[in-house]
């Protein structure tokens, strides 16, 4: 039976009829779908962990006890991973480990654009990239299996339009793998030196090995046909290559690393003209370079953003016949105002962000939805670097700037990205004596990647209800004294408290509570509206960047029908010149 | 390529193009062809441009459409049609939701919406269909379901049996809903 999957939906069956027991996974976008669908098997454990480094040790746990398992993140998170990715590489596997690695080429939805095959090769890995859903599934199921034959993790890597299309998928039956044997083996699963010392030699040895199963595995394959051109491709760019350069012979690599360097050579002396074709780095491309082989690629592809089909078109124009062409790249007739994406209408985050740019602070930002706190007009954010990272920065500052730049000073946090690796820096605020605030957003959900669970919400990604992490007492047990939770709807109070935080020269923090608008299902979402007698087009509730609330002339009009009625404009109106039915007297 | 029909739903996230993408790959699924649909979403709840690109045909390879390509626009929003205008082939056919949503540069005043966004598309192609969907779409009884009157226009222009989309969208759409959501099909057909 073929189905219609996403290369996320893919990768999550691919793991069930490998006969994969346990996965695990941090969200990030363009990897969540892969756990989401994990979930859904009943055959199959399926957890969102605290962060990606947990993920994969629960990978390495579940492998080495014997279980396949299947751990996904995106190309960010295997930076927080790559500690037991390394280690890992040494000891090998037990049962199957296969990690996904989903990189973002372009950033739809990330902080940077990293090529995460150079991890497959410095950890000494091998790197599978499939080009469409049944490769996701079939690529999984073959990581399976060269993990377990080789003893080794193994990454699969996928890109966002890998993750994100759909193509039909062949389906089968889960194999039931079961569990291997497990013995205790401190020679193998011990890293201490001289334990990893001999394991580097197999580890070396491995790659060898797996060097020759990449000349003869049929994840690589030729397509002859006109030898004047001859393409080396990867991933999606294979889709790309075969639609728009129709008569080329093209070499599609399915393991990027090791590559088979005799099929390469082989395929460059029977072709007049080699290209590689990849996104992001020269990867492929250098190593063929460092052999001798005369070879074009990033002297004609961009190595910034995704490579497309009209640049594919574009680029080999001059070089061949055979080439699909699309029509000259133009603008839209008018001007069209970009659409960012915004804080949603009744965002718990919104009247923060307001309150902090009236309070002209330095805010050190971090990741998830309230980033968008960093666009206009809240323009609120100073620093946005990793996962976590807003705590650490803000100790910094004050060390570079001294305890008075901490009065005008905040880290700020979602509840997740806190879990994930805030603790470590709150931990630091207080251990070396920092004074700042850390405010800790408690939407009581991961809202960027769509609404998972984490442990602070009481669910996991079954649905089982379990305790949830007391952000409270986990603050005062790292020994912060001065902790306060405020509702960021009640914007005059939540004012003072950060006043009084900011200005006590200790570590303190502050807790915002309240449920992301969209998953808020308690709430009045009565519109609210604007009086026109009495505003005065002061022109103040603009500032608050909500969508809804929109400049018309010299004054502003809210739309009624997209209004969530959080009633945070009520609250900035000097003029009372906002209202609500119910609320005040029209 | 021509044996490759290549369809782009754009809009601003919260318009339901997800919903009516999920349908439409639903009945491309149903007729036998090849077929690949890229969604990128991340942004999407956030009140972001999205969009949705369906290609069907003997074999296809990309799953994106490359610009000057597509057959058809479906578009939920009339800025939206402008943005992606360059991506409909020349004699392609763009059909159109006339609302206004305002982006942030709009709402700000910093930036102007185009005033006039159908003029200048007709003024580069001539099949140009602008529809009330949200009017549409009450008078059939859920003012919700603009994504599902936008559907049934759509249909209209596609070679694919209606019993298929019939079919896909009552397995779609939450029984409860589906006597309005049929009803919102049939009403710009
Ligand atoms: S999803 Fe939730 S947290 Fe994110 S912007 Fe919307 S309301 Fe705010
Ligand atoms: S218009 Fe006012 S009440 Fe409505 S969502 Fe925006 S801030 Fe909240």
């Amino acid at each position: 039976m073929k189905k219609l999957l996403t290369g996320n939906e893919a990768i999550a069956r691919g793991a069930w009829e490998a006969g994969a027991l346990v996965c695990s996974a941090y969200p990030g976008t363009p990897s969540t779908e892969i756990i989401e669908n994990a979930a859904k098997y009943t055959e199959m454990y399926a957890e969102w962990s605290p962060n990606e480094k947990v993920a994969l040790e629960v990978g390495a746990g579940a492998s080495i006890a014997g279980a396949r398992a299947l751990v996904a993140m995106k190309h960010v998170g295997v930076n927080v991973a790559a500690d037991p990715l390394f280690t890992l590489a040494y000891t090998g596997v037990n049962g199957g480990l296969v990690l996904i690695s989903a990189d973002d080429p372009g950033m739809h939805s990330s902080q940077n654009e990293q090529d995460n095959r150079h991890f497959g090769r410095a950890a000494k890995v091998p790197v599978l990239e499939p080009s469409d859903s049944q490769e996701s599934k079939d690529f999984t199921k073959v990581a399976f299996d060269l993990s377990e034959n080789f003893d080794t993790p193994v990454m699969v890597r996928i890109t966002t339009r890998v993750a994100h299309s759909q193509s039909l998928v062949n389906l089968s039956d889960r194999q039931e793998t079961g569990l291997k044997k497990y013995e205790k083996n401190a020679l193998k699963y011990v890293m201490i030196p001289a334990h990893a010392r001999h394991r580097h030699i197999d580890v070396e040895a491995r790659l060898e090995k797996l060097r020759e199963y990449a000349e003869t595995t049929p994840l690589n394959r030729i397509e002859w046909n006109d030898t004047k051109i001859g393409i080396i491709t990867n991933g999606i760019t294979y889709q790309y290559v075969k639609e728009v350069l129709k008569g080329a012979s093209i070499l599609k690599l399915g393991i990027t690393f090791p590559l088979p360097r005799k099929m390469i050579s082989e395929f460059s002396k029977r072709v007049d003209k080699l290209y590689v074709i990849e996104e992001l780095e020269p990867f492929i491309e250098n190593h063929i370079r460092s052999w001798g082989i005369e070879v074009h690629g990033k002297d004609v592809f961009p190595a910034i953003g995704e490579i497309l089909p009209e640049t594919i078109s574009e680029k080999m124009r001059e070089f061949s016949e055979n080439i699909q062409l699309f029509s000259q790249q133009t603008d839209p007739p008018l001007n069209t105002p970009v659409r960012p994406p915004v804080l949603c209408p009744g965002c718990p985050h919104r009247g923060l962000f307001y309150v902090l740019n009236k309070l002209k602070v330095t805010v050190a930002g971090d990741i998830g939805c309230y980033t968008l706190g960093s666009l206009a007009p809240l323009n609120a954010i100073d620093t946005t670097i990793c996962m976590g990272a807003s705590i650490g920065a803000a100790i910094g500052m004050e060390k570079a700037r001294g305890k008075d730049f901490a009065r005008k000073l905040v880290a700020v946090i979602g509840d997740s990205t806190f879990i994930h690796s805030g603790i470590t820096g709150l931990i630091n605020t207080v251990y070396n004596k920092a004074t700042t605030t850390t405010i800790i957003l408690d939407n009581r959900t991961t809202g960027m990647t769509g609404h998972q669970d984490n442990p602070a919400t009481g669910l996991t990604v079954k649905g089982d209800p379990i305790k949830e992490v007391d952000l409270v007492l986990l603050a005062k047990a790292v020994g912060v004294e001065r902790v306060v939770v405020v509702d960021p709807f009640d914007l005059e109070k939540l004012e003072n408290v950060i006043k009084n935080e900011l200005a006590a020269e200790e570590p303190s923090v502050i807790i915002t509570k309240r449920k992301c608008a969209l998953i808020e299902k308690n709430k009045n979402t009565t519109p609210c509206f604007i009086l026109e007698e009495s505003c005065t087009g002061c022109m103040r509730c603009m500032r608050l960047g909500c969508p809804c609330i929109i400049k018309e002339g010299k004054k502003v009009r809210i739309n009624s029908t997209q209004c969530a009625g959080c009633e945070l404009c009520v609250s900035v109106c000097n003029s009372g010149a906002i209202g609500k039915e119910g609320l005040i007297d029209v | 390529m021509s044996d490759i029909i290549n369809i782009l739903i754009v809009g601003v996230g919260g318009q339901g193009t997800i919903l009516a993408s999920r349908v439409l790959s639903g009945v491309v699924q149903k007729i036998g062809l090849d077929v690949k649909v890229s969604e990128i979403h991340g942004m999407a709840q956030r009140g972001g441009s999205v969009v949705t690109q369906v290609r069907y045909g003997k074999e296809v390879a990309s799953p994106i459409i490359p610009q000057g390509e597509a057959d058809i626009i479906l578009a939920f929003e009339k800025l939206e049609a402008l943005r992606w205008l360059p991506y409909l082939k020349q004699n392609g056919s763009i059909l159109i939701n006339d609302q206004r949503i305002d982006p942030m540069p709009v709402i700000m005043g910093t930036a102007d919406y185009p005033a006039d966004a159908i003029a200048a598309i007709r003024s580069l192609h001539k099949n140009v269909i602008v529809i009330d969907g949200l009017k549409l779409a009450i008078e059939s009884g859920n003012s919700k379901a603009v994504n599902v009157v936008l559907l049934g226009l759509l249909s209209k222009y596609l070679d694919i049996d209606k019993k298929i989309w019939l079919e896909t969208l009552r397995e779609t759409v939450p029984a409860k809903f589906l006597d309005a959501n049929m009803k919102a099909f049939e009403a710009a057909q």
